[in-house]
Formats: structure tokens, sequence, C-alpha cells
């Protein structure tokens, strides 16, 4: 009953919370809800759209695994938007201009991509350990300047090719690309959908087996305690941020070794916000965050289908961020209603109720 | 933002100020012209001082300012303020909204009253609910984009079959000063070194004004009086230094925490009507705003959350992103020789104050930043833009010591 009220009543009551609220936007704006979400849950079975929301829910998954690596220890890497952007770049041009044997090839794509996303998340990392620079501040400048880094290194005189009204790099070999599992008229599965779980399972591993996954959420916990029981807060930040950037880095991989091939303009940005969102749904749990990315994916695929009813699809996204605000919200409603609860039969326990 | 990461060095005796804080406004401000007709003269680029750069920086600072206004705010009563972006996003879309049926004055109504509600929620998730300040700030950019999204195509696309835009918004009347402007133009043509840099500087002041800028100014001027010479400001500033000691003291926290946040939303949504109502832009249009919440947030940063440098970065950034739109990424690697002799500057002073160390550094980086002027023909465009992030970085890996945040900022507080 605990576990079952602290840990899954917050994001059940936020869901719905935030449906209900989307549902009166609808009716104001004269639409039937009922049909709408119907609509969506019909989609599901509908052409590609299955395999495409397990698809989104990988790239989802790596990234709000990338933020959760900061978040549990208070650190917030708001720059994973920034770092998988750069790493993505980066790593589309050194898989198109090498030419490796197929395995290899990939595999080397996706180490540059990792230590890509890891330098670029160095940056605030170091200069948070050796300036006190907050961490917040810089990623977000550092979001910034990826933006600018990307458009420029896929200009025409750069690295990039113009190809109809598209810019995009070159388009990596057919030996660097990682087959998926295709599903006939439904689609394909992205091979690297198994690289999220494998992240999933590693991240499990690492918080609840290793030294530095106690150290981790001891600092997270407590900086004080965790300073006092020996542990470094700077080596803490700095392989943190390290191991979130490395994670952040292999986000866009799924995609364009599985189907994209090439970085072009049309690749899809936000995927790092929607990370931190995923994160805090899923409250830095390897299960809540895949539960968490299945939702987001959903809802975005089956978004699609909300215009065929003649709803704006962009409901979608009022959801997306109502459910985070109100999933933070009830967290700590729940959270406070739990610490009185304590205090009360402590107090009982003491004999000394209502005395406080 | 989390005070126990500070350095827990001892404050070394404070100097006795020997300037004001106006006089160091003024020396500041006399220096930046210096140096730009320095550069311009050196460099024989006219346009980094012409009336037509000025003009268009102050029309691109306004948002930027705006924003950090409300970062200001929210800051000084300790809520830290990362969804600026998203209130600025609401407040662009209410401008466009109220400002295509009313006119402009209605869409600056409108836009505050937008950014305000989006200021609302945040405070109502941050105080009374004692969520993370940047959780809270992202979820709100996430809505806030999210909101002008839906209610675009909701609104917008019948009238404009665009779901991504507004119908065009009438812009306010601009204003000259009679007979100063025309004096000063006169001057600038002759190209006298310095005068007419002077001169264009001025006249890109003066001429064509919109009453946005005016009331951005008195925003600012208003904001400075407000926060540092009311006992309301007092104690809203108190509420971000030690809130605890602030409500032993009988200040309602809570109630000031909320009005900060809500004045930070408004602002924040002004912000976001003055990029509709730039004349260069028809009206709202999604993306609009792209990171301009956060370059305030930059801004502020970099004035060290005190209005004064405030308006300071504003008007460096945007000059910056003036110089770029006007005159193109030739223009803008004169303002990298600016750069070096700006270095070039603080490299002598640190030597007269013999710190050797910092010195060097100088040195260095004027080098590094020359051997980019000579080798390069222009700056790409692509990286101009983010020009305030590269400033915004550097200043605070280089003064972050010097910076000094509200001290209670960014940390939940609960009334016991």
């Amino acid at each position: 009953m605990g576990i079952l009220r602290g840990k899954l009543l917050p994001p059940v009551l936020a869901i719905l919370f935030s449906a209900l609220l989307c549902g009166i936007a609808l009716l104001v704006s004269g639409a039937n809800p009922v049909d709408a979400f119907g609509v969506m849950v019909s989609q599901v079975g509908q052409g590609t759209t299955a395999v495409d929301i397990i698809n989104s829910t990988g790239t989802y998954y790596i990234a709000a695994l990338a933020v959760a690596i900061g978040f549990q220890m208070n650190l917030f890497n708001i720059g994973v938007e920034g770092q998988y952007r750069v790493a993505a770049v980066v790593a589309a041009v050194v898989g198109g201009s090498l030419a490796l044997p197929p395995g290899l090839h990939a595999l080397v794509v996706i180490l540059v991509a990792a230590l890509v996303g890891a330098l670029w998340a160095a940056i605030p990392a170091v200069l948070k350990v050796t300036r006190g620079v907050n961490e917040v501040i810089s990623t977000i400048m550092m979001n910034g300047l990826a933006l600018g880094l990307a458009a420029y290194l896929i200009r025409e005189d750069v690295f990039g090719e113009l190809r109809g009204n598209n810019i995009r790099t070159p388009e990596i070999p057919e030996s660097g690309w990682v087959p998926g599992i295709p599903l006939g008229s439904a689609g394909t599965v992205f091979g690297l959908v198994f690289l999220a779980a494998l992240l999933g399972v590693g991240y499990w591993v690492m918080m609840n087996r290793t030294r530095f996954g106690f150290e981790l959420k001891a600092s997270g916990e407590s900086a004080t305690a965790a300073a006092a029981g020996g542990v470094n807060a700077k080596k803490m930040v700095l392989v943190a941020m390290l191991l979130s950037g490395g994670i952040a880095g292999l986000v866009s991989m799924p995609e364009i070794l599985g189907r994209d091939h090439t970085y072009n303009l049309n690749f899809p940005a936000g995927l790092g916000f929607a990370g931190i969102a995923i994160a805090l749904l899923g409250r830095n749990h390897p299960g809540g965050i895949a539960f968490g990315a299945l939702l987001w994916a959903f809802l975005d695929k089956s978004g699609l289908a909300l215009d065929n009813v003649g709803v704006p699809r962009e409901i979608v996204t009022i959801m997306q961020g109502a459910i985070v605000l109100s999933v933070v919200v009830a967290y700590e409603v729940v959270r406070r209603f739990e610490l009185a609860a304590e205090q009360r039969r402590v107090g009982k326990q003491l004999g000394t109720v209502g005395a406080s | 933002m989390n005070p126990s990461e500070a350095p827990a060095t001892v404050p070394p005796p404070r100097k006795s100020r020997r300037l004001p804080g106006w006089a160091v406004g003024v020396l500041g401000v006399a220096g930046a012209v210096v140096l730009l007709s320095t550069t311009s003269y050196l460099t024989g680029v006219p346009q980094l001082t012409s009336t037509g750069t000025i003009q268009t920086a102050v029309r691109l600072a306004l948002p930027i300012l705006l924003a950090g206004l409300g970062g200001l705010w929210a800051e000084r009563a300790g809520v830290v303020n990362i969804g600026l972006e998203g209130m600025m996003i609401m407040g662009t879309w209410g401008a466009a909204w109220a400002g295509y049926q009313w006119g402009p004055w209605a869409a600056l109504v409108a836009a505050a009253v937008f950014g305000a509600l989006g200021g609302l929620l945040h405070a109502i998730a941050t105080v009374t609910f004692g969520v993370n300040h940047i959780v809270s700030g992202v979820a709100i950019n996430l809505l806030g984009a999210g909101l002008t999204k839906y209610l675009s195509t909701l609104v917008f696309f019948p009238l404009s079959h665009n779901p991504r835009e507004s119908p065009a918004v009438p812009k306010f009347d601009t204003y000259s000063a009679p007979g100063l402007s025309e004096w000063l133009g006169d001057l600038e043509a002759q190209q006298r070194v310095g005068l007419s840099d002077v001169a264009g500087i001025l006249r890109g002041l003066v001429t064509g004004v919109s009453p946005l800028t005016m009331l951005a100014i008195a925003l600012v001027v208003g904001s400075y009086l407000v926060l540092w010479r009311t006992r309301f400001g007092l104690r809203l500033r108190s509420c971000g230094e030690n809130p605890v000691a602030a409500e032993s003291l009988g200040v309602n926290v809570y109630r000031h925490k909320y009005a900060a946040v809500i004045a930070s939303g408004a602002l924040a949504g002004i912000g976001g009507a003055a990029l509709v109502l730039n004349p260069g832009q028809p009206g709202y249009l999604e993306g609009q705003t792209n990171g301009r919440g956060f370059i305030g947030l930059a801004a502020m940063i970099f004035g060290n959350w005190r209005p004064g440098g405030l308006l300071g970065g504003a008007a460096l950034f945007g000059y910056a992103d003036g110089l770029q739109l006007r005159s193109g990424g030739k223009t803008f690697l004169a303002l990298v020789y600016g750069a070096v002799l700006l270095l070039a500057v603080i490299v002598v002073w640190q030597l007269v104050r013999r710190r050797w160390f910092a010195a060097a550094g100088g040195i260095v980086a004027a080098v590094a930043l020359y051997a980019v002027y000579y080798s390069v023909d222009e700056v790409p465009s692509e990286l101009t833009t983010y020009a305030p992030h590269l400033v915004t970085l550097i200043v605070l890996a280089v003064a972050s010591q010097r910076l000094r945040m509200p001290a209670a900022d960014g940390v939940v507080y609960r009334r016991g």
C-alpha cells in the first residue's frame, strides 16, 4: 500500500488530471474529447504507428536516462538538448567519411557520438568544478552554441551537401547502417532500440550494484553527508556530467544509423527537454522512465491522428506539459503528506500527540 | 543557485567604493563609445556606429531587456525563473491576438496578462507546492510552447490560413526628436573621427523611437526604484537573501514571492510583445522567441543581478544581434577587432595592478582573437546569432567569483 501510494499514485493522478484538463480545453474549443481520445487509441493499430511508437520510445528513453544520471545527484543537465545535437552532426560527418567493415563502422560512429556528447558536457562540468559556474546556466548557453555549431557544420562549404531544398551531411555508407527488424507493412523496428534497453539495464546495475551508483545517490540525498563519507564531490560532478553527456550523445543514433543515415535540417528538436520531463515522470527509475518514454511516444505519434477529426494535434503538447507540472506537484504533495503522517506516527509512539 | 555550492571563502574586507553606481555607468557608456569609434576608425567600418545599426540594436535589445528584467524580479525574490522563455512565448501570442483586433496598446496589456498567467503558474508550483524551480521552469517552457501552438492553430489559422502565423499586427507610431535628429544626421554624414560616431549613436537613439522603448526604459528605472528604494522592494529582496529571517521579521514571504514571480511573468510577456510589435515583423510567428528568454536570463547574470548591469548586458547582446542583422558577418568581424582592443586595455590595467597571471591570460586571448580576425573574412551568420551565449559563458568563467546572486536564489522555502 505504501509503495502504491507513494510511487504509483502521483503519476496516475497527474495523467488523469492532465487528460481532464485537455478534455476541458477540447470541450471549450468545440470538439468532442471522447472522440479525440478514441481516435488516438485506435490510431495505434493503424499503419506504422505502433512501430513508430516503439522507435520513438527508444529515443526518448536514452534522452531521459542521460538526464536521470544527473538528477540522481541533483545535477541539472539541461544541456542534453545541445549534447545530442552536436554529437549527431559530428557522428554523421565522421560516419559519412569513413570506410570500415560492417559492424565496426557502426560501432565507431556510436563511440564517436558518445565521446562528442561527453566532451560537450565536459565544458560545463569543468566550469562548475573549477570556477563554480552553475550548471543550469552554462548548459543552457551550451544549448544555444550547439544549435549554432550544428547549423555551421552542415553548411555547404563546410561539411554539408544540398539535396533538394534540404541540407544534410554526406550519407553514411551501408557498412555503417544498423539493420532493424522488418515487420512488413507495419514498418521496421530500429536495431538500436535494443541499445536503449541495454543502457537501461546498465543504468539499473550502476545505480543499484556499484559503488559509483551508491556515491551518486548519496551525493544527491545529502551532499554534506556524502562529503563526510569520503565522496569527492568534484569528481562526482565531473563523472556524472561526462556520463550524462556520453549517453546524451547516443540519443540520435537509432534514427541516424537505422533510417536517415545522415543529419539534415529536419532533425528532431526538443528531445533533450522531453528527456527532462520523462525523467521527472519516471522518478529516475529505469522502469518508470520506460513507462514515461512510452507515454510520450504514444502521445506524439497517436496525436498525429487528431488532425483527421479536426482537433489541432498540439493539444498533446499541452497534455505533456500539464503532465510534467502536475506530476512534480503530485510527488511533492504526497511527500509532504507522508512526512506529516510519519511525524504523527512518531508522535503517537512517543505519546506526545498534539504537543508539537 | 545552491548556496552550499558556493566556495566557503571569507570575503575580503570591502574596499570603500570610490565611485557611485551612476558614475560607473557613465564611464562604461563613454568607454563603449570610445571603443566603438576607435574600432570603426581602425577597421574602416562606419556601420559600427551608424544610425541604422543603433536603431536595429535598440529594437532587438528590448525583448532581451524585458525578459532580463522579468528574471531580475523573480530572482531577487529568490525564485529562479527558467520559464521566462515559455512566458515570453505566451506573451507573443497574447500580443498578436489582442493586437490585430484592438491595436498595439491592447497588445501590450494582453501580453502582460498572458505572461503573468505563466508567472502565476510558476509561483503556484514553486512557492505553494515547493517544486524545484528549474523543474517547474522547464515544464512551463513546454507548456507555453504547446499552448501557443494549439491556440494559434485554433484562432489564427482561420484568419491567416497559416497555423504558425497571426494576421498582421498594427505597430506603434514612432517619434523622432525634431531638429536634433536632422542636426545629428548632418554631423554623422561629415564622417569626422569620433564626432560622427557619437552623432550616429545619438541619432539612432533619438530617431524613430517607439513608445515601447520609452516604456522599457521606464520599467528599468521603475524596477530599480521599486526594488531598491521602497519598503516593499526591501522586503521582496530580503525574501531572496534570507527568507527565514524575513519571515521572522513579519514579512509575508509567500505573498512577496508570488508578487515577484507574477511581475516577472508580466515583464517577460511584454518582452514577447516587443517581438511582435517590432516593425520588422508582421506579427506572431511560431518559434519567434528563439531562446530570447534565455538570453534575457544571460543578460541579467551578465549584469550581476542589478538593473543597470542588465541594461548594459541587453544593450551589448542587442547590439551584436542588430549589427549582424543589419550589415552581415563582415561587419561583425570588426567587433572581434573591438574585443581585441578591449582586451588590450584590460591587459594594461592588469599589468598596472601587477596581476601577471590575469594579464598573461588576457594576452593569450587577445592573440587568439586577433588570429581569428586576421584569418577569416567574415563570421558565419550561424555563429553570430549565438554570440550572446558565448559571451555569457566567458563572463561566467572569468568573473563568476565576482558575480553575486541573491543568497537564497533557487532555494525552496517552506513556511515553518
